[in-house]
């Protein structure tokens, strides 16, 4: 045996591991069946024993349309830009719903696994991986029923395909990453404070009102708006995201003078708090098991 | 020489104690000012060994301290050691659940460890489907998995339900599903926790001779962790023995289990502090230990072995050794009486009596299979009556009896058929 062979290691366990140790695409691919089985776990269990299964996935956006067209377009009269009140709200509630419950889930993901984390070791990163897909999932059955609405409307000629509809897979992705992002950031505070698991869920309910999902962008620039409400909701990273979704959807949606600046910022902040949240969740997933 | 397959060097393993997690931003921020103005961490203080029985005045203390071994490849090992001696730690570093504070391991091969039965099964899918998920966090592919799922549901014996939620199985039903899936585990290093101590008597066969063929026939190095000295001395080649997070013993796995024996709290009993007795006491008993073969005081002895109860007792005022009964009952957990050893059956009279004086018991080969037992000890003077009862003190110790090759067959005795053994088997012709 030669004297190279003798000091091959396949695996290596030291008190801190190198970066390459813990997102090694290599691990990661290995781990891939697990990443799916999870993700079906997720999807079918959550609807066992239910009567409506999966139909559940339609109703919760329906009703929730179905309230904001009547509090905000109805009563509050806040105006949808000319678009169709059922599909405006529709498209908000859907992204959003994907936005939260990617930050909730991935957030408590130490804390909902621990069990699981503290008796056997694979790539901890493959639970919020699979709750991308599985929410991932859970938002296109969601999003065809969006499209049989819009599709009932632009028949009716009420709606038509907006002249930027490429920003539309751009959107759902950066929400998407978004959610992860900063549900990685969660976990990783939430194994030592759990106080953020309680601010991150009813934050994540009031962020909603920070962004154009119940009421339109053309709001904020009409001519007795509040300057200041206007710059607290510009900075929310999330309002690019809605906007560009609701531009490539929807022609008559009003291009507000900063839209691209805003998304370009969106995407900015995206990538840096994806940055962020990677580091975090590296940091604590070796030794968030003697502190959670 | 064969290839190394797990080299531990100097590994180490610091827990934090007591509460903490509340007011934790505020320290956090100290320590965080401390350390950028290059100073020691205020909130850290002079870490301490790992021993239960006194208070720590450190916040930290020593799971494990220096641990330096090396496992050959097909070897199989057996780690032994008391509730908190570090072997759970041991095995949660190696399977890569916990980092170790200090040190390195380093591995060949893919390492699988079954620390629990059934990790990560989910109650609402059913038993086909808890097998690809459970295999899947254990490291196994969805394609190994389907070539083997057939072996593994007949292995279950679950076949019948595989399709049925797992809510709905029994909690042995889940443990034999759980531990048929670990069963088909290919990996070059297994690392199992006392997970055969589930199951029933027929089931826990089946698992050790799986356990049996996996590292004996298939060649594959194995660490295996137990508190019952019977399979890690059928299973295993050589043992560890840890005590307080540090290695105290490595060698033989026979060696290893005397050692480990013989590292249990051996140190006489005292009696004297049993309020709860009853009799004249005139007669009392005052302490009790055992002895071994070897003539070393034990609290833990192996089925067949010799052992030797020696009891101490004080007189109040003279008595007559020949109207003396002294008996020693040993009682299962159930505080029946398995064995009676009475004095005058056995047509022993001491020849004086002494206050400060020694009764010895001695059993040249203990016929229990193995098990927990406590000792009872009786005395009277002229009848067994009641009026004439001196002294009884129940569960005056407890003796851990291991299952060991008392017949010297190469076999184990196995406790869960009954209580005792005795005999010879023979062959006659018509």
């Amino acid at each position: 045996m030669s004297e190279k062979q003798q000091e091959h290691w396949d695996i290596v366990i030291e008190p801190s591991q190198s970066w390459r140790d813990n997102f090694n695409w290599k691990q990661i691919r290995k781990y891939r069946d697990l990443m799916w089985l999870l993700v079906k776990r997720d999807v079918v269990a959550v609807y066992k024993q239910t009567i409506l299964g999966p139909v559940w996935f339609f109703i919760q956006p329906i009703f929730t349309m179905a309230v904001y067209i009547l509090v905000f377009g109805l009563i509050a009269d806040l105006g949808t830009d000319g678009v169709p009140m059922p599909l405006f709200y529709l498209s908000g509630v859907i992204l959003w719903s994907y936005f939260s419950t990617m930050l909730t889930t991935t957030g408590s993901t130490f804390i909902t696994n621990q069990a699981l984390f503290s008796k056997v070791y694979f790539p901890r990163v493959i639970v919020p991986l699979s709750l991308l897909y599985s929410n991932g999932l859970k938002f296109l059955i969601q999003f065809v029923l969006f499209l049989a609405v819009y599709v009932y409307y632009l028949i009716d000629g009420q709606v038509s395909v907006g002249s930027h509809w490429y920003l539309l897979p751009l959107s759902v992705v950066l929400m998407a990453l978004q959610g992860l992002a900063g549900g990685l950031i969660v976990s990783a505070l939430a194994t030592r404070y759990r106080d953020v698991n309680f601010l991150v869920k009813f934050g994540v309910d009031l962020l909603r009102y920070a962004t154009p999902i119940v009421y339109p962008m053309s709001l904020l620039f009409s001519e007795n708006s509040n300057e200041t409400l206007r710059y607290i909701i510009m900075a929310n990273p999330m309002t690019g995201v809605l906007d560009a979704f609701k531009i490539a959807a929807f022609e008559q949606s009003f291009v507000q003078p900063y839209f691209w600046e805003t998304l370009l910022y969106s995407t900015l902040f995206t990538l840096i708090l994806l940055v962020i949240g990677i580091a975090s969740f590296h940091k604590v997933e070796k030794k968030f098991i003697d502190t959670v | 020489m064969s290839k190394v397959a797990i080299e531990v060097k100097n590994v180490s393993k610091e827990y934090r104690l007591g509460v903490f997690g509340t007011g934790m931003l505020s320290t956090d921020i100290k320590r965080w000012w401390y350390r950028i103005r290059g100073k020691e961490d205020p909130f850290r203080l002079v870490t301490a060994e790992n021993d239960r029985t006194t208070v720590s005045e450190s916040e930290f203390v020593w799971a494990l301290k220096d641990i330096n071994f090396s496992v050959k490849q097909g070897e199989v090992l057996g780690i032994i050691g008391r509730n908190g001696a570090g072997k759970s730690t041991l095995l949660k570093v190696l399977s890569q659940v916990t980092p170790p504070s200090t040190g390195s391991i380093k591995a060949r091969g893919r390492i699988a460890s079954l620390l629990e039965v059934g990790t990560g099964m989910h109650p609402e899918l059913t038993g086909r489907e808890n097998i690809f998920l459970n295999g899947s966090i254990l490291g196994m592919s969805k394609a190994e998995i389907s070539s083997k799922l057939e072996e593994i549901v007949e292995f279950s014996g679950c076949a019948k339900y595989i399709d049925t939620p797992l809510k709905r199985y029994s909690s042995g039903m889940k443990v034999r599903l759980g531990f048929a899936v670990a069963a088909f585990l290919e990996p070059e290093i297994l690392i199992v926790d006392e997970v055969l101590a589930v199951g029933d008597a027929e089931f826990q066969k089946k698992a050790i001779g799986k356990m049996k063929d996996v590292s004996k026939g298939e060649g594959r190095t194995v660490l295996f962790v137990s508190h019952n000295m019977g399979s890690i001395r059928a299973l295993c080649d050589r043992g560890l023995v840890m005590e307080q997070g540090k290695l105290a013993f490595d060698g033989p796995v026979d060696e290893a289990v005397k050692a480990y024996l013989s590292q249990a709290n051996a140190e006489e009993i005292d009696l004297n502090l049993r309020e709860d007795r009853v009799g004249r006491g005139d007669f009392r008993f005052t302490s009790i230990r055992f002895v071994n073969a070897q003539g070393e005081a034990c609290s833990e002895v192996l089925s067949g072995e010799a052992v030797t109860v020696q009891v101490q007792y004080q007189l109040k005022k003279n008595l007559d050794p020949k109207k003396l009964i002294f008996t020693v009952n040993i009682c299962d957990v159930y505080e029946q009486m398995v064995l009676s050893f009475i004095s005058d059956e056995m047509g022993f009279v001491a020849d004086e009596l002494i206050d400060g004086g020694m009764l010895e018991l001695h059993i040249p080969a203990l016929n229990l299979r193995g098990g927990s037992y406590s000792i009872r000890l009786f005395s009277a003077y002229g009848s067994t009556g009641a009026d004439d009862l001196q002294d009884v003190v129940d569960q005056a110790a407890k003796m851990d009896v291991h299952p060991s090759d008392f017949w010297g067959s190469g076999k184990t005795t196995r406790p869960m058929y009954s209580a005792l053994c005795a005999g010879q088997m023979q062959h006659k012709k018509p």
